[in-house]
């Protein structure tokens, strides 16, 4: 069992996603309660597509599409 | 999964599948809004053209883009950001459009919701949904800013998502004579003391632009409007979301369907446009004795 640390921006809240095998972005922005169509995610700083598959020890963001304004 | 050009890591998959780089993502961005503006007549030489700027990631992006376009399409560049003084937000996309400006050698222009009025939007909002009077109020001094800076068109960063939200809004109000004033050039036709208004990222995705302002490195903070939530704007929007998600290219085909009907729709509503007076109280362009953002500040 691993486990990160994900930090959703919009809400400046961080969330721990655990899990066994291996996970792709698309997994993690999902157990993060949101919809991949409103996230670009952000791995180490660069922007990573849904398909990214997680590894240990990566600094992952989520940047929310919704701005308004 | 690559680049499907040259095989480096992807930032990017559109509807389709296909898979772009950070440079080929660029490209493929920029090409689409010059194809844009130039299929659309959006920007002619000589104009003038004034980006409405907020800070945030589509007007930062619209106003690089454009200052890049500048030479090549021959039109000269200001900005002009209206705030409105909602607090935690609004400050930080002036920084952050002041120095995108600084960085541009773009000149700046800022009109204060506060200065103008002696209300801002926090204040209006205890009286009033916020979203509403600040819609009608930045449309307001947009025009009129733009009108003092010359300029002859106004370009927003309204985006595909914004059009497709729109249009969904007044199909639910049963309101599409407010669909026939959409498009990428905005306004049933040219009328006295107003600017008209451009988008040049009117088939660009909002997520697209996001990714965009990210990999040019523009200085944006990723940061939501308090407000956003309460609007009947963001729950139309994130309805259209998880149909995209179900069906991808959901919203390019509300988009296409409106386009096609537009046509129909400005001539329909051209016969019952009502005429343009000035404002008995600050004389702005109005189809009333007093317009509505005299009405809302009740002066």
């Amino acid at each position: 069992m691993r486990s990160l640390h994900v930090l959703i921006e919009r809400s400046g809240k961080k969330v721990k996603v655990v899990w066994r095998n291996d996970i792709s972005m698309k997994d993690v922005i999902i157990a993060a309660g949101c919809n991949p169509v409103e996230i670009v995610p952000v791995v180490n700083g660069e922007i990573v597509t849904d398909a990214y598959k997680i590894k240990e020890k990566d600094k992952i963001e989520l940047l929310s599409v919704v701005s308004g304004g | 999964m690559a680049c499907k050009v040259c095989a480096n890591q992807p930032v990017y998959v559109n509807q389709n599948g296909v898979s772009l780089c950070k440079n080929h993502f660029i490209k493929f961005f920029e090409k689409k809004v010059y194809k844009t503006i130039t299929q659309y007549k959006l920007i002619e030489k000589d104009d003038h053209i004034v980006v409405a700027l907020s800070g945030g990631k589509d007007s930062a992006s619209l106003l690089f883009l454009l200052a890049k376009l500048q030479y090549q399409l021959h039109f000269s560049l200001s900005a002009l950001l209206i705030d409105e003084g909602i607090k935690g937000y609004r400050e930080v996309t002036v920084k952050d459009a002041k120095k995108l400006c600084k960085q541009l050698k773009i000149p700046l222009k800022i009109i204060s919701f506060k200065k103008e009025t002696g209300k801002t939007v926090d204040v209006l909002s205890q009286v009033m949904n916020p979203c509403a009077g600040c819609g009608v109020l930045r449309r307001y001094f947009l025009n009129k800013g733009a009108r003092l800076l010359r300029g002859s068109k106004v370009a927003t960063g309204h985006n595909l998502d914004d059009e497709a939200q729109a249009f969904m809004m007044n199909v639910l109000k049963g309101n599409l004579e407010l669909s026939a004033k959409l498009g990428p050039k905005s306004g049933l036709m040219e009328q006295e003391g107003f600017v008209a208004r451009i988008k040049p990222f009117y088939f660009m995705l909002e997520k697209e632009v996001l990714i965009y302002a990210h990999v040019r490195g523009l200085p944006v903070t990723f940061i939501e409007c308090p407000n956003t939530k309460a609007s009947f704007r963001n729950e139309v929007g994130r309805l259209l979301n998880e149909v995209e998600q179900k069906y991808p290219g959901s919203k390019h085909g509300i988009v296409q369907s409106f386009l096609s009907v537009l046509p129909v729709l400005k001539k329909h509503f051209a016969g019952q446009k009502q005429s343009l007076r000035s404002c008995t109280k600050c004389g702005e362009p109005s189809v009333k004795d007093v317009c509505r953002a005299c009405q809302i500040l009740k002066r």
